[in-house]
């Protein structure tokens, strides 16, 4: 092995990188917020009584959960490119990662609302709660609990999927920053090192915080 | 002030579980119902506080058909209490603010009021001690008494127990019980299901033996346990004893 490590040129990038890894986060938290709403739409639309809305729920999900992520933003930038419908880098990342997201925490919800149980609405409404209130007061919390890890979960994939944004010609992203460094210097090993290192401190920092949360929030 | 049961039928599709039952509760009475399983017993007892819908006759309770068209089921649940055989406490509540949420929410009662209300009722049922854990935390007969201290903080004018002891453990069995007794002996209205023979002898002013979905047999416990007359109350008594 004849490579000469050269850190300094990546250490002089770092306060750029951190900014990037700020876009990283802002894109990984919208994709979020909006994933939990669609989420909850196709939830509910997964057992709906109307076909389509059925239909419609269960084919996003599907392809949300069984074709690769870099598909899902590939066809918000080029492929709705090519209908005439074109994204600027940033939205067609975060559509592909919220499509990404709301298919697979519509099954997280939908298991969560399995999982608990009948018995506890049938309580809840024998005290002389209406549907929405043993909703809202009995069930979603208990719920809330079962989604929670999940959840978290998926925000921590959702920061890994930000990187793809490179595809999509995204470059003021933790990835794109780096990979404007690299193309100028071919230092590829020190600028992506250090990236990894701090997508996993992004990452790191969303469990612990979740796991302090938790403890916090269920104390049963 | 009454329960009135009319020529009720309850099926769950083909499988029809209350086959035409007519009976009246009193405003201070305690009825208990005894029979095997799959009598339809606890089944009545759902369909009295609407929990299930029935398919033919009528049930009022004051006045009012639980089963009518325009009858707020939520208003009406308020004055009938019901404690199921799985407790069902609110795991995410600890045991103060499990019989709270409901004055709170369903009555609108202050914070405070609703406090002391939960205060008040869990001490009834011995659980002063209690009122700060998590449900989780309690033996299955606390958790059962907190179910009942649950439903008695809604002021209910009736109670409705649904083999509240036949998920304890036996040395559980006792101190729910003990709570049961204290309230009819303080004169609230109950229909209590229950296995306990000698409990429902104890407390009820009439006890109904239930088969096959209908009332074979209806009257104090003296006439229906101590001196029974229809065959089948006689074998079901003797399987049981």
């Amino acid at each position: 092995m004849n490579y000469t490590f050269h850190w300094l040129p990546a250490f002089r990038a770092l306060p750029e990188m951190l900014w990037g890894a700020l876009v990283t986060l802002e894109i990984a938290v919208l994709s979020m917020v909006l994933g939990v709403l669609f989420a909850v739409l196709l939830a509910v639309g997964a057992s709906s009584q109307y076909r389509i809305f059925r239909a419609a729920a269960v084919s996003w999900v599907e392809l949300a959960r069984n074709t690769p992520a870099l598909f899902q933003i590939y066809m918000a930038y080029f492929g709705l490119g090519s209908l005439g419908i074109h994204l600027d880098s940033f939205v067609a990342l975060l559509a592909g990662i919220t499509f990404n997201n709301a298919g697979y925490l519509a099954e997280t919800f939908r298991g969560g609302l399995r999982a608990v149980p009948q018995t506890q609405v049938r309580a809840a409404r024998s005290l002389g709660m209406g549907q929405i209130q043993a909703f809202r007061l009995v069930v979603m919390p208990q719920m809330f609990r079962i989604v929670f890890y999940p959840l978290t979960n998926q925000m921590v994939w959702a920061i890994l999927m930000t990187s793809l944004g490179v595809i999509v010609g995204l470059n003021n992203d933790l990835t794109g920053v780096t990979q404007e460094y690299n193309v100028r210097s071919f230092r590829t090993f020190e600028y992506f090192a250090l990236a990894a290192v701090i997508y996993y401190l992004l990452a790191k920092f969303v469990t612990v915080s979740a796991r302090l949360m938790a403890w916090r929030l269920f104390r049963y | 002030m009454s329960i009135e049961i009319q020529d009720v039928h309850k099926a769950f599709g083909s499988l029809e579980v209350v086959k035409g039952v007519t009976m009246t509760v009193e405003k201070g009475e305690v009825v208990s119902i005894i029979g095997g399983s799959g009598s339809g017993k606890s089944t009545l007892l759902m369909c009295i506080n609407g929990l299930e819908p029935i398919n033919s006759g009528r049930i009022l309770v004051d006045g009012t058909d639980v089963h009518g068209r325009g009858t707020d089921l939520n208003k009406l649940r308020r004055k009938i209490g019901i404690v199921f055989q799985q407790w069902n406490a609110f795991p995410h509540l600890t045991v103060l603010e499990n019989v709270m949420l409901a004055p709170r929410k369903v009555l609108g009662k202050s914070k405070a009021e609703a406090e002391a209300i939960a205060v008040e009722k869990l001490a009834r049922v011995g659980l002063s001690e209690k009122i700060k854990v998590y449900p989780s935390k309690l033996s299955g007969g606390q958790q059962q008494r907190m179910a009942i201290a649950r439903a008695l903080a809604m002021s209910p004018d009736y109670m409705l127990f649904d083999e509240v002891t036949s998920a304890l453990d036996p040395q559980l069995v006792g101190e729910v019980l003990d709570t049961m007794r204290l309230l009819s002996s303080e004169g609230m209205t109950m229909i209590v299901v229950t296995h306990e023979i000698a409990f429902a002898r104890e407390v009820s002013n009439r006890v109904a033996f239930f088969h096959k979905g209908r009332i074979h047999e209806i009257g104090p416990p003296a006439q229906v346990i101590g001196n029974p007359r229809e065959p089948e109350t006689i074998d079901f008594l003797k399987s049981v004893l």
